[in-house]
């Protein structure tokens, strides 16, 4: 009844039990964080634009993106993965995502922040429907947390658009 | 002589009846196993539920160890999803981030390009000779909740498998021999 074996057993199971609820209570309580991240991106430059050899249209641009994201850091959260992506429809695909930047941002400290940046993918369409093309910059953010439930959203900018002609 | 017999009878039956104790407890740990693993199979709608992160790719979000939970839902796969992939021929299934999709107008059929936060380039070089993008048939589900280290159990044993017979072994016999 009061053996090693079954007192090892009780302690071990009991220290499991309050540890998966300490998880499950750290992860609850991002609940309860009401974030309200801010971001701008200008695109300063079309560096070029040209039509590649296969005839799919590509791009490099400069960007500047500003951004603070310190809400969303709780007690529970081990990074926030960033990332811009380039959203436009074309008549072949009625949704082309492209992710142009992203960024790892390790603690609060670092949430807000300014970069100045080309692409660091590159924006290539599938087909050249990319001259006078009407696209929308999306800044994502998924929230990994230390454990638990993992959040993620985003901010729409519409209402850019790439050059009539290439350069 | 009747006593004799009386009591032997006694404490083989005893014995009997412990012993069917412990196997009935025995096999109520692994049916509950058995029952959780499908409930969660259930509710993520994935045929493996629960992944065990064992490459570096995803660092510092995910390291070796770690588990995700995955779910299979009928929303479309975006850009930032941490999907879990499985390439044609490989049986080894990798978890990394979408950064590209192209959805075709008519089909809605979806080409996804990811790419494991920690490495460099994007995984066309992982994909089979000639593939470009991943498509929905590839796609085991989507990481959705993640708990640390809990996966160095199963690492370890897949490492060191006379360690998984040895725990079996000694669980099995912990059982049988546990006094109520």
């Amino acid at each position: 009844m009061h053996s090693l074996g079954y007192r090892t057993n009780a302690l071990l199971t009991f220290a499991v039990t309050v540890l998966a609820l300490m998880c499950g209570m750290a992860s609850l309580s991002d609940n309860l964080n009401f974030p309200s991240p801010s971001a701008q991106v200008k695109v300063l430059n079309i560096n070029w634009f040209k039509k590649q050899p296969n005839a799919n249209d590509q791009v490099s641009m400069t960007l500047n993106i500003s951004a603070d994201l310190q809400s969303l850091f709780t007690w529970n959260t081990k990074q926030v993965f960033v990332f811009l992506a380039a959203e436009y429809e074309t008549p072949k695909n009625s949704l082309n995502q492209i992710s142009l930047w992203d960024a790892i941002i390790p603690s609060k400290e670092h949430a807000k922040f300014w970069i100045h940046t080309s692409n660091k993918y590159r924006f290539i369409d599938q087909g050249s429907n990319l001259r006078g093309k009407e696209y929308n910059l999306t800044m994502h953010w998924h929230v990994m947390p230390k454990t638990g439930k993992m959040f993620a959203d985003k901010i729409v900018m519409p209402g850019h658009r790439l050059p009539e002609e290439y350069r | 002589m009747g006593w004799v017999a009386d009591t032997l009878h006694s404490v083989t039956s005893i014995q009997l009846r412990e012993l069917f104790n412990h196997f009935i407890s025995l096999g109520l740990i692994v049916t509950s196993a058995l029952v959780i693993w499908k409930v969660l199979i259930c509710v993520s709608g994935c045929q493996s539920p629960v992944v065990v992160v064992i490459s570096a790719s995803m660092e510092p979000g995910f390291g070796r160890g770690d588990i995700l939970f995955l779910h299979t839902s009928k929303d479309p796969i975006r850009a930032g999803d941490i999907v879990v992939y499985n390439i044609d021929g490989k049986d080894i299934p990798i978890v990394h981030r979408v950064i590209e999709v192209r959805e075709r107008q008519n089909t809605e059929e979806a080409y996804i390009l990811t790419k494991g936060d920690n490495n460099p380039s994007d995984d066309r070089v992982m994909y089979n000779p000639g593939q470009k993008w991943l498509q929905e048939h590839h796609i085991m589900g989507r990481a959705v909740g993640f708990l640390p280290y809990v996966g160095w159990v199963t690492i370890i044993m897949t490492d060191i498998p006379v360690l998984k017979y040895i725990l079996i072994g000694a669980l099995g016999l912990l059982v049988l021999t546990m006094k109520e």
